[in-house]
């Protein structure tokens, strides 16, 4: 086999089915030898970094990685972003590059960068193939890293050259890296540990992130929250994992969570973070958080505990194995949590939830971007894969969408990269074609990836975008009306191309709705009569609504600002 | 702050040393010194780094050098019993009183002049870091032209074995 079909019958070997991607000099081997087999689809991107996005919302949406074939040098550098974007998520991913002759490597050839150093530090790990007798077993390697322990992207840099040799195949069954063990195995007596402190607690209080949903552990969640009893929140890469419209979820937490998730971790005695890394945006300032609270941390990297927030009882492990175990030892006790502690607990949490921190305005005529999000919700069924880019709209759709099962919401929440909502959407459209799919985003962050409009055409992918258009990069506005006294540099912006008529010129569905009574038509009808179409929703918003509750830099959970 | 010696057993892979050293710089972590060579063992390269930090931040670089694939293994030297060495050569000036005094001092600090002209020594010295600062600071009144030091290395002390 030549070295291009190896890399090809290497990718179906590993049951990938999807391959986004774009051609360049140095893969135009492997894309013959894509071109001559029907064992994987390949997906024409317009540019790189879609592909990786595409592959990204591909992985979250299915658990399974997303796979990227890219070019050598600006290839490689376009895909960097959603490498990175995929990174801080602990996304599972495998990106190809192909790479310059090994002859002419380190010659500044045409096209030629140092992939492997350039997306280093962005990747969980990377190869160089130098020889064809081990290009299989490297990408073996690659899906075997970027898919156990704590996942994330895996570059895999191929000379040219060597996709023109020949070699015999032979995918290996099993691969193991002498310094690489994930699998860790869940210390029994931490475990049991936890459950003694937790038992402590007169104010507990669940907080859980994105581990939760790549491990898959939902259902352990569930049945451990609901053995507890205890209030629940999920951070923004956690949502979904515990129902949004069960009883004893508090919300999302953080800078824009609510008031009574915030409150309430400011105020618990024993912490149970579960699969949450105590992201900046989720501890506001580190001094004032959780002051009374000891804390259990449940995370299957032994890096993140106790890198922000000092622990008291740390598990390392997989989320699912640890929840598992969790749950065997409290059904074979007969100790609960203090039943009147508990419901005193919750009286606090209910006076909190009374404040209603999400309630806005809905008379004023303008379309406010929480009543869209809201409506998109009641169309959906609260069942959509919804994507979204960064800023507000991203805000407004973990706020208000109510997710109730994971991966379903899929957002680039540690990156925070425009850009990402459109094409993470055409991956999980190709991932769940029956499924309906939606891009929150705005006319900003649109802007950053709309050529994958054309993408969409391509392969028919019928996604809804959702533009919240309000003139403004709105995050950007908000802090400088708050932080700024309101001087509005670069933020406004102008020269907005006609999005309807865009979306047209790609043969797409284009509507804009200019009042909140035409909101719930338009989104009925992209999921009625234009189910199968792209279909642009251009949404004329309330120019300066802002994100509420906000904590400011530098404050405390219990330090919001409201409405 | 305290300083910390690590010493790590490296997959011997093209591109090994520059992720610990981009570790470092990344995330912002004193590097004071840092060296690496081969092993016996072709396979695997050994790297001492010296680092300083307060114990929460030498407990993340030792979790994030772990979590580099190409670690193999890993052991602070500085929590256990642990001989250490450093190797030095310095060109110093050696005229008049002042060469007498430089070969005193050499003898006193047991090293050795390798290299020797009618103005200047060249002395090799293995030893402690500590060792080795002191006797710079012992030539002090003398004229110290270069100094070229290895950064340290290390082993566990006792039967203790980093190996795989």
């Amino acid at each position: 086999m030549t070295g291009a079909e190896i890399v090809v019958q290497s990718l179906i070997e590993e049951g990938v089915d999807h391959l986004f991607g774009y051609p360049g000099g140095a893969v135009l081997n492997i894309y013959d030898a894509i071109h001559q087999q029907d064992g994987l689809q390949h997906i024409l991107v317009r540019h790189e970094q879609a592909a990786t996005h595409a592959a990204d919302g591909y992985a979250r949406s299915t658990g399974k990685p997303g796979v990227v074939l890219v070019t050598s040098g600006p290839g490689a550098t376009n895909a960097v972003t959603g490498i990175a974007t995929a990174y801080m998520d602990s996304i599972p991913m495998v990106v190809l590059t192909g790479q310059v002759p090994l002859h002419l490597i380190g010659n500044d050839a045409f096209q030629e960068v140092d992939s492997v150093g350039i997306t280093r530090p962005v990747v969980k790990h990377n190869f160089l193939v130098e020889d064809i007798k081990d290009l299989a077993a490297t990408i073996k390697k690659a899906f075997y890293v970027a898919t156990t322990g704590r996942p994330g992207p895996v570059v895999v840099d191929i000379p040219k050259d060597i996709t023109g040799q020949t070699f015999e195949f032979s995918y290996p069954r099993d691969i193991k890296i002498r310094s690489y063990q994930p699998k860790v195995t869940v210390d029994s007596a931490q475990v049991k540990k936890a459950y003694e402190l937790i038992l402590d607690a007169k104010k507990p209080m669940i907080y859980t992130g994105g581990g939760v949903i790549l491990s898959n552990a939902s259902d352990e969640l569930i049945k451990f929250t609901q053995h507890l009893g205890a209030p629940i929140t999920n951070t923004l890469m956690g949502l979904g994992a515990y129902p949004a419209n069960e009883k004893q979820f508090v919300g999302m937490l953080g800078m824009h969570g609510t008031y009574e998730a915030n409150m309430s971790m400011h105020h618990c005695d024993v912490l149970i973070a579960i699969g949450a890394r105590f992201d900046d945006r989720v501890t506001g300032n580190l001094e004032k958080f959780c002051p009374d609270a000891r804390i259990v941390h449940v995370d299957i990297d032994p890096a993140s505990i106790s890198k922000n927030v000092k622990v008291d009882v740390a598990i390392v492990g997989d989320v699912k194995d640890v929840m598992t175990d969790l749950n065997k030892i409290i059904e074979a006790s007969d100790q609960r949590l203090e039943s009147a502690a508990l419901s005193a607990w919750w009286l606090q949490i209910e006076e909190w939830r009374a404040q209603d921190c999400l309630k806005f305005n809905r008379d004023t005529g303008s379309i406010k971007p929480q009543f869209v999000v809201e409506q998109l919700h009641q169309v959906t069924e609260g069942n959509a894969f919804v994507t979204s880019d960064v800023g507000q709209h991203q805000m407004f759709a973990a706020q208000y969408y109510g997710f109730n099962k994971p991966r379903r919401w899929i957002n680039s929440g540690g990156l925070g990269t425009m850009g990402f909502g459109l094409p993470a959407a055409m991956g999980v459209q190709l991932a769940h074609p029956d499924e309906q799919v939606a891009c929150i985003t705005g006319e900003g962050s649109i802007q950053m990836c709309i050529q994958e409009l054309s993408t969409c055409t391509q392969y028919g992918l019928p996604v809804k975008i959702i533009n919240l258009n309000n003139g403004f990069l709105g995050m950007v506005r908000q802090w400088q009306e708050f932080f700024y006294e309101k001087r509005y540099a670069s933020s406004y912006m102008e020269s907005l191309p006609d999005f309807v008529a865009l979306a047209e010129s790609y043969g797409h569905v284009g509507i804009r709705v200019t009042k909140p009574e035409d909101v719930r038509q338009a989104i009925e009808d992209a999921y009625g009569k234009y189910k199968d179409r792209t279909v642009f929703i251009d949404f004329m918003i309330d120019k300066e609504e802002n994100v509420y509750p906000m904590i400011p830099a530098g404050a405390g959970l219990n330090e919001m600002i409201l409405v | 702050m305290n300083e910390h010696i690590i010493s790590l057993l490296l997959e011997n892979e093209s591109g090994a040393l520059s992720r610990v050293a981009g570790l470092f710089s990344a995330r912002a972590y004193n590097i004071e010194s840092l060296s690496v060579a081969p092993t016996d063992d072709e396979t695997m390269s050994r790297m001492t780094i010296v680092t300083s930090g307060t114990d929460e931040i030498v407990e993340q670089i030792r979790k994030q050098l772990n979590k580099l694939v190409d670690v193999v293994r890993l052991v602070d030297l500085t929590e256990s019993e642990h001989i250490e060495r450093e190797l030095m050569l310095a060109k110093v000036e050696a005229v008049g009183e002042a060469r007498d005094e430089v070969k005193r001092l050499v003898d006193i600090f047991n090293g050795r002049v390798v290299d020797v002209t009618d103005t200047t020594y060249t002395v090799e010295l293995t030893d402690t870091r500590d060792k080795l600062d002191s006797f710079l600071t012992s030539l002090s009144s003398i004229k110290i032209h270069e100094v070229v030091r290895s950064g340290a290395i290390g082993i566990c002390s006792g039967e203790k074995v980093l190996a795989v």
